[in-house]
Parts: structure tokens; C-alpha cells; sequence
């Protein structure tokens, strides 16, 4: 069999970032979060918030460190297999993956240790601008990722000449169309994603009634967030759907399963899309309703696939389910949330074993969420690397051939495999032993004092203090 | 083009140093790794683990500030080097994940900790060998056209580069070594002061069989050196006489000296590859002015690293003027 390096090098960019994913967008909310029960710390100087905020600085610590070890992968697969697209974007990419850099060092020179290790160090007023400073260096550093992404959909402010691009204005191509939207859409799937783990991981203690006091505040905070930002992603996402309308047509068409351009085209529950024949199986749908939804009128016309060649659509059937399942996971939470509030009287949403059984399973759902989310987003820009401009094929490495991506990918799988199974059985370490492990007393070794991230947890490997 | 100053020159400065500092820095932590299988005793692997274990993740900063500058100022460096050295950059990334995660874990484990020992020495060997390979490869130079790698996905992989990877994991060994010299005592730092002269001896070999070999392969090189004698003649002498100082002061059992002299033949090394290869980046092919990237992004990305890289620089002498002194093992 013959091994083709693209599709090899598309899994393994595909898996190395899924795994890397995870991570920051778990982090970048967890440490708002943080930065929250620091401010409530100081103003009420009730001391539950502080041991709240000791336990989750620790499960950040971890996470954060194996977010830091992912990420240094990917930002040397751009030049390993995707070298043409490196070399043509280089002026565009280069400054701005680099200051993405920049910014992730200079906050973890600055402001990591500090909230890490400093609590009894420093003043509670300057530990707490530092778990600030550390919230919004992730989020600087993500506004540098995203820029860079988003301008692989809708490319804006740079000149093609020769072969590479030069950038025009930094403006317009930092703040391209799709930007803000992306922006808005992942920093609210951040603060879902922490609001749910909190809530997860929290009902558990709850269930335990272990730090009930502690928890029941942090279970409150989350279910409020949740109430709030998941109602709010429903329409966020709305809006990144017409701007994706707007720049990327056939994205859209292949999330709605949209063979032919078409007047009040209807909204399908259910469909399997054969892309070789180019039409549905066993479709379940709501009339006119994708219309409506795209264009707020029963019947708007709604492009369809039809509209380009099949070699230039995406693949309709991963596009067209990894939306349902974000929208699901979407749906789901929005329940959540309301459910949350009629349980709020009189407090029944800390005893309704249902309900935290639910919340345990929820603290899953953020992360299919995110990854269907960006499967969706990524899969349906293809077979362009940068939207009808660059495809996949054009911006691969030219030597690169089947065996070498394979060998990696395998190797890669392994490496991750191995090393993030100890991350996370070390993570449910930390989880099982809660508020109480964080905050007991921990005789420091010489070592311990090193202040690396996962140093700041106190948990063994195997358990125990 | 009008510009009031050649920021190529400058890029290469910057990038020229972040590597020099992630040798020096990483050298040393990476060298535990690779003398750990051969420690005296487990109580003398702990004592190595901890003499670095406050600094490395600072250290390995550079590889990646290094790795992002490159792209954004000579992305053709970055485009050429990485496909052919793709597998040897796969290893690289491996054995630096490895010995990470063995830092963080290795003191959280009680029953697993013999295998956090394996990740960390394997680990450290096969990055020191794969960038030992990628000097090698640099040396040789790459099969480019039209700005393009078009070379096979071993062609890095010769003799001659197994012989500088070997040398890499000897040097960054004696990095370290000497590294021990200066911050352990008692029976630790008499067995670094016993492996030290060894070690320099298969550094020196190695980087005879470079010196010989490289301008024989580049008339370039060749006739850098051979026409008639010039400055650039100060640095092998340099070199070796930092190696006479190693020699002499483990001899005379100084503390301090044997790591200083070892980052002086690290440094004249250096500097005497670079003025060998001078203008150019990829060779044999593109100089430092073919492989830059355009005036206006270096300009927007220098504007940050201005303002960062003192507050690196701040962050990593506050660490180790905080980590200063001997370092003793185990709990207290």
C-alpha cells in the first residue's frame, strides 16, 4: 500500500493538537476562575475561598505543565511537515507564534511563581494581581494563536508576491474577519470548561460530603457561570455561524448537509451524507428551518455544495456530525444550567443525587465540546490550508514522504500516550485528594522548593501526602 | 530598500546568542542525564537530579525562544532544517518530553521511580545526539533547490554526524561533570573530578576530527582558514587553551574554574564554527541575507523580544543567584 504523507501528516496534526487543546482551554478559564476566589479572598478574608483557591492552583500547576509539554510539539510540526506553508507565511506567522512565546514566558518569568509559590511570600493584595496577570497572559497568549488560525480562514492584510506573503497592514491581518468571532467563541468555551470541571469535581466532594462548606460555594459560583455563559455561547456561536456564512459558504453548506443552493432549505436532525453520490441518507428534518436560521427568513436562499467542484468540498459527513455533537454538548449545558436554577430553591441542587451524578458526567462535556467544535471549523476549511489560497497539498513539506509521517505519527501516539497517562492518573490524584491534600501542612524536600509548575502540588504519584 | 539599520545583522545576533545560551544552559542539565546511568550510587543520582532540577525548565526556554525567532526572522532556516532533519527532530522532541516529565514525576513517585530514572537518562542522551547530529548536518550542508529541501529523510544521518552527535552528548557530559565539580562535595564531586579528564579527551578527538574534516568538504572553509593566517586563528587557540585550564585546574582540584574553562571551549567553538560558515545560514547555498524574512516583521517582532529578553535575563540570574552555593541531597 502505498502511504500518502498528507492525509499521515493531517492525523498527526490533528491528534497532536486534540491533545494539546485540551489543556489551555481548560487553564485559560481555571485561571479567571482563580483570580475570582483570590479577589473574594481578599475582600471577605472569609478563609474558605483560600482553601478553594489553594486546591485549584494546584490542579492548575498540573495542567498548565503538561499544556506547556504539548505545545512544544506543534510549534515545530509547522516547519517537520507543513514547511511550504511555514516558508510562504513565515512573515505573518513567525512575529506572531513568536510572541505568543514572548508572552508565555514573560508571565511565567513574572507573575507564574508568584502565584504558585508566594502566597506566604508576598503581600494577599500583590498574590492576587498575580493570579490576575497570569489570567490574562493565557489570555494574550491565546489572542496570538487564534490570530494566526484565523487567518488561515479568512486571510486579510497581506500582499502575495513571489510565492510569500508580506503583510500589508499588521491591523488587518492580526484582526482579520473571522477573528473576533473565533476569539469571543473559544474565551467563552474557556470559562464553560473550567465552570464545569469545578462543578464536576466539586459534586463528587459534595456527594463525599467532604469541605461541604467550601464546596457548596464553589458549586453555587459555577452553576451561576454556567446559567450565564452557556445561553451566551448559544448566540455567540450563532454569530460566528454567519460570519463563517459570510468568508466560508461551503463550510457552512457542509454543516447543514446542503447539497444544492436552495430557498427555504430545511433543518436536518439527522442525516448520513454520502459524498460520492453527493446527497443524504435517512434524513430527519425540520422544514425551512436552516434558512431561517442563516438568513432569519423562512425563505432565504442558503448555498449548497453544488456550488463548487467535489474536489474543492470539505468532507461533508465529519463536518456535518462534529457540529451536531457541539451543538448537542451546547444544548446539553444550556439544560444544565437551568436546571441548576430550578434546584436553587431551597438548595436542592446539593442534594439531588441525579443532578450531581449529571454535573460529574457534564465536567466531560466541555472538552468534546471544544474538540468537535474545531474539527468542525478546521475539517471544513479543506482542502484549503489557507482559504482559496493555499491547500493542504500545497503547503506540505515537498521531501517528506509516507514512511517518515508515519513513523512519527506512531511515534508521536506513544510519546503522548505514555507520558500524559501519567499526567492524568496524577491529575486524579490531586482530585481524590481535594481541598484537604492542598491544604495540608507539606514538609518541602530541597527539590520541591524548585519552582517548577507541578511542584506546586502536593499529592505523590501514587497517592498519599 | 531604505532602511536606517540591517536588522538581518542584528536577528542574527539575537538568534546567534539564544543558541550559544541554550548549549551553555542546557549543556550542563542535559550532561546529568547522560552521566546518570554511570553515577556512584542512587544518593548521587538524587544529588545530580537536584542540582539542576531548579534551572532546566529556564534553560529550555531558549531552545524554544531560539525556535520562534527563527521562524519569524529566517524562516528559511526553519523550512530546510526541519524536513531534513525531520526524524532527528522527532527524537529530539521525545527525549526532551521524557526527561521532563521524569523532572516533575520522578519526585512525586515512590515505588515507580526507577522508571522516571530510565526516561531521564534516555531521554537526555538521545536529544544531546540529536542536536549533536544537527550541527553535523549543518556542517555538511543541505540538498536545497529554489529554496526548497529536496534531499532524502536520512541524509542527515552519516558518519560524520554520528560522530558530532557523539561528540554533543561527550560535550554537554562534560558540561556537566564540571558542573557537579562546582556544586556538589564529598565522594560525588571526587568521582566528577575523575571522569572529567576522560570526558575532555573524547571532546577534544571529536572536535580534531571537525576541524580537519569540515574544510575539506567546503573550499569555502578551506579557504577561510588557509589563506594565509588571520584574527578568526585566535579562536581554535582559545579553544584549547580552555581546554588546558580544564585540565589544569581538575588537577589542581579548583572548584569553579573546570565548568568556566569547559563554557570557554564551548563558546571558541562556536564562534570559530560560525566564522567558518560566515555569511552563510543554509549552506552551502543561502546566506543570512537569502534566508531573512522581510524588514517589516522583523522590525514588529524585534519591538517585543527589546522589551522581553531583560526580563529573562532578570528572571534566570534571580534564579540561579537564589540556587547559588552547594547543593545536598535529600530531605532536611
Amino acid at each position: 500500500m502505498e502511504l500518502d504523507p498528507l492525509i499521515l501528516s493531517r492525523i498527526q496534526f490533528a491528534f497532536v493538537v486534540c491533545f494539546h487543546a485540551i489543556f489551555p482551554v481548560f487553564t485559560i478559564g481555571l485561571a479567571s476562575f482563580i483570580a475570582v476566589l483570590e479577589a473574594l479572598s481578599l475582600k471577605t478574608g472569609n478563609p474558605v475561598w483560600q482553601r478553594l483557591s489553594k486546591f485549584w492552583i494546584q490542579v492548575f500547576a498540573v495542567v498548565f505543565g503538561m499544556g506547556v509539554v504539548s505545545g512544544i510539539v506543534m510549534s515545530f510540526q509547522f516547519g517537520t511537515n507543513w514547511s511550504n506553508f511555514s516558508y510562504a507565511t513565515a512573515n505573518f506567522l513567525g512575529p506572531v507564534l513568536s510572541y505568543e512565546v514572548v508572552t508565555a514566558f514573560f508571565l511565567e518569568a513574572a507573575f507564574l511563581g508568584v502565584l504558585l509559590f508566594g502566597r506566604d511570600k508576598v503581600p494577599q493584595g500583590v498574590h492576587l494581581f498575580a493570579a490576575i496577570m497570569v489570567a490574562l497572559g493565557t489570555f494574550i497568549s491565546s489572542f496570538w494563536i487564534l490570530a494566526a488560525n484565523s487567518l488561515m480562514h479568512t486571510p486579510d492584510g497581506l500582499v502575495l508576491r513571489d510565492g510569500l506573503y508580506y503583510v500589508v497592514s499588521w491591523r488587518d491581518s492580526i484582526f482579520n474577519p473571522s477573528f473576533g468571532y473565533r476569539f469571543t467563541h473559544m474565551a467563552l468555551a474557556s470559562f464553560l470548561t473550567a465552570s464545569f470541571v469545578v462543578a464536576g469535581v466539586t459534586a463528587w466532594f459534595i456527594m463525599q460530603k467532604r469541605e461541604l462548606e467550601a464546596n457548596k460555594k464553589a458549586l453555587s459560583i459555577s452553576l451561576w457561570l454556567i446559567l450565564i455563559l452557556a445561553p451566551a455561547q448559544v448566540m455567540v456561536g450563532d454569530f460566528h455561524g454567519l460570519n463563517t456564512l459570510k468568508h466560508q459558504p461551503m463550510k457552512v453548506a457542509a454543516m447543514e448537509g446542503n447539497w444544492e443552493t436552495g430557498t427555504g432549505v430545511p433543518l436536518l436532525l439527522f442525516a448520513l451524507p454520502d459524498q460520492e453520490n453527493q446527497q443524504n441518507l435517512f434524513e430527519i428534518k425540520v422544514p425551512k428551518l436552516a434558512s431561517f436560521i442563516l438568513t432569519h427568513d423562512w425563505n432565504g436562499e442558503v448555498p449548497g455544495l453544488n456550488e463548487v467542484a467535489p474536489e474543492e468540498q470539505p468532507p461533508v459527513f465529519i463536518v456535518f456530525w462534529a457540529f451536531r455533537v457541539m451543538v448537542a454538548m451546547g444544548m446539553l449545558m444550556v439544560l444544565f444550567g437551568l436546571a441548576g436554577l430550578w434546584l436553587r430553591r431551597g438548595g436542592r441542587y446539593l442534594e439531588n443525587r441525579t443532578f450531581l451524578n449529571g454535573l460529574r458526567v457534564m465536567s466531560l462535556s466541555p472538552f468534546i465540546a471544544v474538540l468537535s467544535g474545531w474539527i468542525v471549523t478546521e475539517t471544513g476549511r479543506a482542502p484549503w490550508l489557507i482559504y482559496e489560497q493555499m491547500t493542504h497539498a500545497q503547503g506540505l513539506t515537498p521531501s517528506l514522504t509516507g514512511g517518515m509521517a508515519l513513523f512519527t505519527l506512531i511515534g508521536y501516539i506513544a510519546v503522548y500516550a505514555m507520558v500524559f497517562s501519567a499526567g492524568v492518573f496524577y491529575l486524579m490524584t490531586v482530585f481524590r485528594g481535594g481541598l484537604e491534600t492542598a491544604n495540608a501542612e507539606h514538609v518541602d524536600s530541597d527539590v520541591e522548593k524548585a519552582q517548577r509548575p507541578i511542584s506546586a502540588a502536593n499529592a505523590n504519584l501514587e497517592g498519599g501526602l | 530598500m531604505d532602511q536606517p539599520f540591517d536588522l538581518v545583522v542584528i536577528w542574527a545576533g539575537i538568534i546567534g546568542f539564544a543558541v550559544m545560551m541554550y548549549v551553555l544552559m542546557d549543556g550542563f542539565d542535559l550532561g546529568q542525564g547522560i552521566l546518570y546511568p554511570f553515577a556512584p550510587d542512587d544518593h548521587s543520582r538524587d544529588i545530580m537530579m537536584n542540582s539542576v532540577a531548579p534551572v532546566w525548565d529556564g534553560n529550555e526556554t531558549w531552545l524554544v525562544l531560539g525556535g520562534a525567532g527563527l521562524l519569524a526572522a529566517f524562516p528559511l532556516v526553519y523550512s530546510v532544517f526541519l524536513p531534513a532533519l525531520y526524524i532527528g527532530v522527532f527524537l529530539m522532541l521525545a527525549g526532551l518530553i521524557f526527561r521532563g516529565v521524569a523532572f516533575e514525576f520522578r519526585f512525586k513517585a515512590n515505588t515507580t521511580k526507577y522508571l522516571w530514572d530510565w526516561a531521564f537518562a534516555g531521554g537526555s542522551f538521545v536529544a544531546a545526539f540529536a542536536q549533536g547530529a544537527v550541527v553535523g548536518a549543518y556542517v555538511q550542508g543541505f540538498e536545497t533547490s529554489n529554496f526548497v529541501y529536496v534531499g532524502g529523510a536520512l541524509d542527515w544521518l552519516t558518519p560524520f554526524t554520528v560522530i558530532t552527535g557523539l561528540g554533543l552528548v561527550a560535550g554537554y557530559a562534560l558540561l556537566g561533570s564540571t558542573w557537579l565539580i562546582m556544586k556538589t562535595e564529598g565522594e560525588l564531586q571526587q568521582w566528577a573530578y575523575k571522569i572529567t579528564p576522560i570526558l575532555l579527551i573524547a571532546v577534544l578527538v571529536v572536535f580534531g576530527i571537525v576541524s580537519l574534516y569540515t574544510p575539506f568538504v567546503d573550499q569555502g572553509v578551506l579557504n577561510r582558514w588557509f589563506n594565509g593566517v588571520s584574527i578568526i586563528w585566535l579562536l581554535p587557540v582559545l579553544a584549547l587553551y580552555c581546554a588546558f585550564l580544564v585540565f589544569r585546574s581538575v588537577k589542581k582540584q579548583q572548584e569553579g574554574m573546570p565548568f568556566v574553562a569547559t563554557m570557554g571551549l564551548f563558546l571558541f567553538t562556536y564562534l570559530g564554527l560560525l566564522a567558518s560558515k560566515w555569511p552563510y545560514l543554509v549552506p552551502p547555498d543561502y546566506t543570512l541575507w537569502d534566508a531573512a524574512s522581510a524588514y517589516e516583521s522583523q522590525l514588529f517582532l524585534l519591538l517585543g523580544f527589546l522589551f522581553v529578553i531583560p526580563f529573562v535575563l532578570g528572571y534566570i540570574a534571580w534564579s540561579y543567584y537564589i540556587f547559588r552555593g552547594k547543593v545536598r541531597g535529600g530531605y532536611h
